[in-house]
């Protein structure tokens, strides 16, 4: 890599001590930005290629896609809603990954936290609402908290690797959901899809004024800024990346892994819960098979393109919600089958990750190697 | 009178014959994990694999009439997705897990974009050796019609039982498996090894996808696979990265698979959804019950970033 610090007429500018620490500052920031967008241009390139590879016109796509997820107030709003909970699902991978955790099950505490909130409320049919829908949320990020809680228990205090108990759990959690909703909490009116029966209007959670997005969005909003405070700025976030980069170090130091593990992942599944009671208050109106719509994989998506970042989550999430949302489109306008956009994701979700390798080679982004090429 | 009624031994019976049946996709699946985890390396995206290996049978099967060849098309497809992910993953800080993860949701992804036009024909089934032909109840002889992939699977097993402790092949494996400094100094390349292995692996998970939709159940369908790639990890690591042992687990699992159907057959209507769950359960069970956070596992890969 070339580096404009060699050209001399540079470096006599640089020789200014403020531009020089500028540069600096700004070169140590800018490998988080530059090689994730480099990574995401390099897979849409790849997708292109394999769009004219089935004989269709990748322009004419990624200008479906674009008028289909940004292109008017009527689909950003489209948009905003689907990002909504990928917000909270992404945070539930984000958050062990901090620890070193690759957990992947987000739908089962998705899914759980959709059947507990709709259980509450309407077992709780008739009182006041705000009490009602506080429970729901209560309700159903500790179903998602217990169940991805236990996941982050079984790894730190049997070994069991996490990533694949996540996905089993995620598995019996989906099997637990059919079946209350089959039997137990059955709607005897809903015939053909089985669900709990509907929440009261008054328990339903409403659109942002002015907006036709759910208070969701702002939910989401909230908890990756609540989680990046938590991370960044906490000790408890300092002792989880002193774990996450060597949990040697911090069992030496006198850290207490196990708790810090324990509890991480139940906030990561409590925020996955949360998504599956907003889902249920704003969006379904009750709990059933449409739960698992594979927001926790997308999730998973978006939180390794935001580097398991909080704050990195919200575009992300809002931009992989405008390529779901654009889906339907990409179908009608192109002949296309659905899932021409879960290729994308895949695509994308793979340079991404081969992306890792880049960091650090580059000597544009270490200001400490600059000295050495003059 | 077609069906004679055996009442409750039905259930037994159907889990036999479930156990076979079921259990097939897992053997590949996991002799092919066990190969690939045997060298060091961990693919997870053996599920996407099997998806797509599903779709290429039954296409290449409705296109051309051959089962076989959509069988050879599997493999193919697998041995690819195999490849791709031994490649990428000899770059430094490409973690193995998440690539596996990428190429699960990649796989599914391509199987489902590509496999579209095929939901609505048939394809031709591979066949099956009618074993209970003895027996007049019509159940033996549901539970005893074993396919020939199961008899290969089977044979496989215990060639690569063989092949582990007694080839040169099976050697270097191993060794690259335990320690990649002592696999250098003998002079072999980890990382072309891995890619091989990791190659093979997913041949053999693209054959488990052929016999899902060219068998049992014997249709394309986006639903095909429920997590069978993602167990047969888990399988493998119960089974001591012994083929053996993957060959009996993945028995166990085929029955475990097998209760929620059997149970259905027999007139129960209510909760069986609860029993569908049970090969999770039983994995998560078997995990929980195998792992120990003071020891590393007997017979684990010394390589392998999932024991570490």
């Amino acid at each position: 890599m070339a580096d404009t610090v060699s050209s001399p007429d540079v470096r006599t500018i640089l020789d200014a001590r403020g531009y020089r620490a500028a540069l600096e500052w700004i070169a140590r920031r800018a490998e988080a930005f530059v090689i994730p967008l480099a990574a995401l241009v390099v897979g849409m390139v790849l997708f292109s290629v394999f769009i004219l590879a089935v004989g269709k016109s990748p322009v004419q796509l990624y200008e479906t896609m674009w008028r289909g997820g940004f292109g008017s107030w009527f689909s950003i709003q489209n948009s905003l809603s689907r990002g909504a909970p990928l917000l909270l699902a992404a945070l539930c991978v984000a958050l062990p990954a901090r620890l070193g955790l690759v957990v992947i099950g987000g739908e089962g505490a998705i899914v759980l936290g959709g059947v507990a909130a709709a259980a509450i409320g309407v077992a709780l049919n008739g009182a006041p609402s705000f009490l009602v829908i506080l429970l729901m949320g209560v309700g159903g990020a500790a179903a998602g908290g217990i169940w991805i809680g236990v996941v982050g228990a079984l790894r730190h205090y049997r070994a069991v690797n996490e990533t694949i108990s996540s996905l089993l759990m995620a598995y019996i959690a989906i099997a637990l959901m059919n079946h209350l909703v089959e039997w137990p909490l059955r709607d005897p009116a809903s015939l053909n899809k089985p669900s709990t029966q509907p929440l009261a209007d008054i328990y339903r959670i409403g659109n942002i004024p002015g907006m036709e997005v759910h208070w969701g969005l702002v939910v989401g909003i909230l908890a990756c800024v609540l989680s990046w405070l938590l991370i960044e700025k906490t000790r408890w976030g300092f002792a989880a990346r002193i774990a996450g980069g060597n949990v040697r170090a911090a069992q030496v130091q006198g850290l207490a892994v196990g708790p810090l593990i324990v509890g991480f992942t139940a906030l990561a599944g409590g925020f996955a819960g949360l998504a599956g009671m907003i889902e249920v208050a704003a969006v379904q109106g009750s709990a059933n098979g449409s739960l698992a719509a594979g927001y926790g994989y997308t999730g998973i998506l978006v939180a390794f393109l935001a580097r398991h970042n909080p704050l990195a989550i919200i575009p992300v999430a809002i931009l992989l919600g405008g390529i779901d949302a654009s889906g339907g489109l990409i179908q009608r306008r192109m002949d296309l089958p659905d899932a021409t956009v879960l290729v994308l994701q895949g695509m994308l979700f793979i340079v991404i990750l081969f992306s890792e390798t880049f960091y650090g080679r580059f000597k544009l982004f270490n200001p400490d190697l600059w000295q050495r090429s003059t | 009178m077609e069906t004679t009624d055996i009442g409750l031994w039905g259930v037994p019976l159907a889990m036999l014959g479930g156990a076979i049946r079921v259990s097939t996709p897992f053997i590949f699946v996991s002799l092919g994990e066990a190969i690939t985890e045997r060298s060091g390396r961990i693919n997870l995206g053996l599920e996407g694999t099997l998806v797509f290996g599903a779709m290429s049978a039954y296409a290449v099967a409705v296109m051309t009439g051959s089962p076989w060849l959509g069988l050879l098309a599997a493999a193919l497809a697998g041995l690819c997705f195999g490849l791709f992910h031994g490649w990428i993953c000899k770059f430094p800080k490409v973690n193995d897990i998440a690539i596996g993860i990428a190429l699960m949701l990649f796989g599914t992804g391509l199987a489902f974009f590509f496999g579209k036009p095929f939901i609505q024909p048939s394809a031709p089934d591979l066949p099956a050796i009618p074993f209970g032909a003895w027996s007049d109840i019509p159940q033996v002889q549901a539970a005893l019609n074993v396919n020939v992939l199961f008899l290969i699977g089977a044979a496989l097993a215990v060639f690569l039982w063989w092949a582990f402790r007694n080839t040169r092949v099976g050697l270097i494996v191993r060794v690259v498996g335990d320690s990649a400094d002592a696999a250098r100094a003998m002079g072999l390349n980890p990382n072309t090894v891995r890619l091989l292995a990791t190659g093979v692996g997913g041949a053999l998970a693209g054959i488990g996808g052929a016999y899902l939709s060219l068998y049992y159940p014997g249709s394309w369908t986006e639903r095909i696979s429920s997590g069978q790639g993602l167990m047969a990890v888990a399988l493998v690591i119960f089974a001591r990265w012994n083929p053996l042992g993957c060959f009996a687990a993945a028995l166990l699992f085929g029955g475990a698979g097998a209760l929620g159907p059997a149970l259905q057959s027999v007139g129960v209507t209510q909760g069986y959804y609860l029993f569908y769950a049970a090969p999770y359960i039983l994995t998560l069970i078997i995990m929980i019950a195998t792992s120990s956070p003071s020891r590393t596992l007997a017979g684990a890969p010394g390589e392998l970033s999932i024991t570490k």
